[in-house]
């Protein structure tokens, strides 16, 4: 079999069952459609709009209804999905969505409720968010949750918006710097910068952790807060935690912990132990709904004593009268300090319930089961393949295993042909060049859902490609050969994006 | 004859009297690959010696460039955020990022010259 054949011309540009689809606006045929309406009546009446006409085309294309959902359904063939196979993108926790909470997220009463309808309507999906934010609580150890945030990053702005407020009620001169470790997350400094505080990047040390007497030296009352992610990007636990946490508090300042990572660890670290004062959870990571294709996520917040009087609304209280939404500072006493709201409703109900459907049907035991396979399956992938990849830092790791482009020096294979000839094999590459405190980065996270039997023919795949890399660094270089598009020029996209189709 | 020194950030800095023009050198262009987006400081701005003063973006990672030394900037080098490429192309010359009005002529001592950059990039292959 030669690649040749494969990619080779065939007369109608589809390759086996595989289809060549142009874009819906280059299948426009004028005047098709797909409902017969009526001619929109004449009018006569003289408009106030000068010479601005009454109609225009807004540009839509043509098509008959059989076109569009033959175009729809050849774009969804393309699409590569967890249901699809295997997709080890470190740190994004490519987890199997289990169906049972598609069939709860679909019942009527979930699927088709109202932010806007009156609360004794609602008291069931109210209940439904007050029990997971008890069960965030319990999983955590923390003293208050915010459930409204729309996922992660937007839940790292509401935990340091929450700081910002407590530093506010207390006084004293501004705190505007935040220390980052190199070890956590991009967000974090973005999410610090967006807020207008001053970031100072604290570097790893060489065994991809924190550097303790780093930050020992760097903190000062006008330290804001510290943000590291734990475990962290190189899918390593930091070790030093709670030490850094004494010290954090110790300079009158707050510890916020990234919580992306957090399928690493639950049900087996609370969070409240290592002294974290805000955290959020990625619900739609953790919890398994689906994710990847942009949303919807949800990032609901756990905080500690110190920052629960700042927690923003709405909150649910239970009394005996049921559940009800606090949407007002004074509405009850406890809200008196609360910062704000981070968004018009309430939260994403459909990811909720996935995510309550997913804690209810694991229980305690299974989450922490769930945990100790993601590790497991990591270590595993580690290695196994440490012995062909290297490994920069020393394991165990956590829930991804790192490896750097160090084995593949002078083969004049890189880390972005490794991943472009993994789509050839049928994988969705692993992350690369991040994070960036090692060199053409590889970062696989399997998650616990992967069989071993797929895990394996995932290690037997990069085995294969780091011998080839050896022998034949030129086939890397034309890779993807068998997807539906080739290799994509990304810096030409990056340096010229065309934003919006035109006419030509 | 202007004098050019380096930091262990990988920016150079060529000295002509009190005025330097900085930009990254052919080992950061290397690591960062494709260059795609120079985010340049405004000219006026007061930069000091190791903060922040550009960034960088490639297909591979955003970075931040550093001001090797206090001073403020007189002019910037616009044909970047048209032609990015011309840092891959020729880092250490058409390529420069920024000129600066040099506050604190002393701070040039703490940088490298070009044998000892070259020594420190040997040592961090």
């Amino acid at each position: 079999m030669t690649t040749a054949t494969i990619s080779g011309a065939t007369i109608s540009g589809h390759r086996g069952l595989q289809m060549d689809e142009p874009l819906i606006f280059e299948l426009d045929s004028p005047g098709s459609s797909g409902v017969d309406l009526p001619a929109p009546p004449k009018t006569k009446a003289k408009t106030r709009l000068g010479a601005v006409p009454v109609r225009e085309s807004v540009g839509l294309p043509g098509l008959s209804e059989p076109e569009v959902v033959r175009h729809y359904t050849r774009l969804s063939q393309k699409n590569y999905a967890i249901d699809a196979g295997f997709y080890p993108l470190g740190s994004c926790t490519m987890k199997h969505n289990p169906r049972l909470n598609e069939k709860m997220a679909r019942l009527p009463g979930f699927a088709d409720v109202h932010p806007l309808q009156p609360m004794t309507t609602i008291q069931g999906a109210l209940e439904l968010i007050d029990t997971l934010a008890g069960w965030l609580k319990a999983l955590t150890g923390m003293k208050a949750v915010a459930m409204s945030p729309a996922a992660g990053a937007h839940g790292e702005m509401c935990g340091m918006m929450a700081i910002a407020a407590a530093h506010d009620h207390r006084g004293g001169p501004a705190r505007k710097r935040v220390l980052v470790p190199e070890s956590a997350h991009g967000t974090n400094p973005a999410t610090a910068a967006a807020l207008g505080m001053v970031v100072e990047a604290i570097p790893a040390t060489a065994d991809g952790r924190i550097d303790l007497a780093a930050f020992k030296a760097k903190l000062g009352f006008d330290v804001a807060a510290v943000m590291l992610t734990n475990p962290n990007t190189c899918g390593l636990f930091e070790r030093d935690v709670r030490e850094l946490a004494d010290a954090v508090h110790q300079a009158g300042a707050f510890l916020y912990c990234d919580g992306a990572n957090f399928n690493a660890i639950i049900g087996r670290v609370r969070v409240a132990d290592l002294g974290v004062d805000a955290m959020h959870i990625n619900l739609h990571k953790t919890f398994s709904t689906p994710h990847g294709g942009g949303g919807p996520g949800s990032g609901p917040v756990v905080f500690s004593q110190a920052l629960a009087p700042f927690v923003p609304l709405p909150t649910i209280i239970h009394d005996d009268d049921g559940y009800r939404l606090v949407e007002c500072q004074d509405e009850d006493e406890g809200t008196a300090l609360a910062f704000g709201r981070m968004k018009a409703f309430h939260g994403q109900m459909g990811v909720f319930v996935r995510a309550l459907a997913y804690t209810l049907s694991h229980g305690a035991d299974g989450l922490h089961q769930a945990s100790a396979d993601a590790v497991l399956s990591a270590n595993y992938v580690l290695a196994k393949l440490k012995g062909t990849l290297n490994a920069p830092f020393e394991g165990p790791c956590m829930h991804e295993a790192l490896f750097d482009d160090k084995s593949l020096k002078d083969t004049g294979v890189t880390t972005l042909d490794i991943a472009k000839a993994l789509i050839d094999e049928g994988f969705h590459p692993m992350t690369v060049y991040f994070p960036l405190v090692v060199h053409g980065a590889m970062l696989i996270e399997p998650t616990e859902s992967e069989s071993k039997r797929s895990i394996d023919q995932f290690i037997a795949t990069m085995i294969g490609l780091a011998e080839r890399a050896k022998e034949d660094a030129a086939s890397f270089h034309a890779a993807p050969t068998l997807a539906p598009r080739r290799r994509l020029d990304e810096t030409t996209a990056a340096r010229k994006p065309i934003l919006r189709w035109k006419t030509r | 004859m202007s004098e050019i020194r380096f930091t262990k950030d990988h920016e150079w800095i060529a000295v002509d009297g009190d005025t330097g023009v900085v930009g990254i050198t052919d080992y950061a262009q290397h690591a960062l690959g494709d260059i795609v987006f120079i985010e340049l400081p405004e000219i006026g701005r007061q930069v000091s010696k190791g903060g922040e003063a550009a960034v960088v973006e490639s297909v591979k990672a955003a970075s931040e460039v550093y001001a090797p030394v206090d001073g403020d900037v007189i002019a910037v080098n616009n044909e970047l955020a048209e032609e990015p490429a011309r840092v891959n192309a020729d880092a250490e010359g058409a390529g420069w990022f920024f000129k600066i009005k040099i506050v604190t002529p002393a701070q040039l001592a703490e940088l490298m010259d070009k044998a000892a950059y070259q020594t420190y990039l040997e040592g961090l292959a």
